[in-house]
């Protein structure tokens, strides 16, 4: 019972500041720096979303796999494919790695 | 109706990308969590309500290192104010009136992978039934996951769990990327966000405070440096 607190505390935590900022703001008229700043948010976010931590992803020791998996994910990027075949691409060839390195 | 169904579609169409990566770390944590003994109601509970890998996966740590209810809570909001960003962003981007009801509910599914799904699209404004469809096709597969992570997984060679790690930074790559190409200051600012994110990732290795701060200050440095540069002329993103 007393772990079922703790998880609806964490709940609330974690919904708090997701829920606020979307019903607090409205479709407001920001200033022209707030709006250019919220719309590099994303790629911001991107940006330290990916690095460093994709090199660990693909669990401790196996820096190798990551590396080759975020490249391939990269190049097929780069060729404009679709997203799934992005994600699928580098699963495919972090696996590879994984097999010929074990 | 028509086009709310099809919006709604649509939605689940783009959250699949999104549902594939969760299900390798969903599986993951249920795993974890079971191995560490935490009782799978417990989990299965966290998945449902928490829904945010990082915040759950830390939770299950913390509370099986002894660290007190309060620690747990507090590195659990910690970790989850950049999602304060995320939905700051995401509210000037809906398509006409949207309740303070829809918007309370559209506010739970926002995980960074949603997220970034949802405002790299092209159209300037978002349908709320085409936001609904990615959460709902991403919080099914988080859940899911964790149900065979809890209950299944046994079966899963190590070899393909760890080789599908890689799949949800596969996916930010995929979103980062053709906006990358497009457009010079984006290059700028995610470099930036690489760069200050690297420097807080290794400094707190010889200093000792946590990533989860690392994410937010490079994300709101970078961000504001290129709202700073850019801001006043043409080369808007």
């Amino acid at each position: 019972m007393n772990l079922t607190y703790l998880v609806l505390a964490m709940a609330a935590v974690t919904y708090i500041p997701r829920m606020l900022p979307l019903v607090l703001l409205q479709n407001t008229c920001l200033p022209r720096y707030i709006k250019s700043f919220m719309g590099f948010i994303p790629y911001a976010a991107l940006g330290a979303l990916i690095f460093p931590g994709v090199l660990n992803s693909t669990g401790a020791g196996n820096l190798e796999s990551a590396i080759v998996g975020c490249t391939v994910s990269i190049l097929l990027a780069w060729w404009e494919m679709n997203l799934i075949m992005v994600v699928v691409g580098g699963i495919v060839a972090s696996f590879i790695v994984n097999i010929l390195l074990k | 109706m028509l086009t709310k169904r099809s919006k709604f579609i649509e939605g689940v169409k783009a959250g699949l990308p999104v549902a594939i990566g969760y299900i390798p770390i969903a599986v993951a944590f249920g795993i974890l969590s079971k191995s560490l003994d935490i009782p799978p109601y417990i989990s299965v509970l966290m998945s449902l309500l928490i829904y945010a890998g990082a915040s759950q996966f830390i939770g299950v740590n913390l509370l099986v290192l002894g660290a007190s209810f309060g620690e747990i809570i507090i590195t659990t909001f910690l970790l989850n104010l950049r999602h304060f960003l995320m939905t700051a962003t995401l509210s000037q981007r809906f398509d006409g009136e949207v309740s303070k009801k829809w918007r309370a509910v559209l506010s739970f599914g926002v995980t960074d992978e949603t997220f970034a799904v949802s405002v790299l699209r092209q159209e300037d404004k978002l349908s709320k039934y085409f936001i609904l469809g990615i959460n709902t096709v991403a919080y099914v597969s988080w859940n899911l996951g964790t149900w065979l992570g809890l209950f299944f997984a046994a079966s899963l060679p190590e070899v393909v769990k760890v080789s599908m790690g890689i799949a949800l930074y596969a996916m930010f790559i995929g979103l980062l990327i053709p906006h990358i190409k497009k457009s010079k200051p984006v290059v700028v600012v995610s470099l930036l966000a690489v760069v200050i994110n690297s420097l807080i990732y290794w400094g707190s290795m010889l200093w000792g405070f946590s990533n989860g701060w690392g994410i937010i200050i490079a994300t709101i440095a970078s961000a504001a440096v290129g709202a700073s540069l850019y801001s006043e002329g043409k080369e808007q993103v």
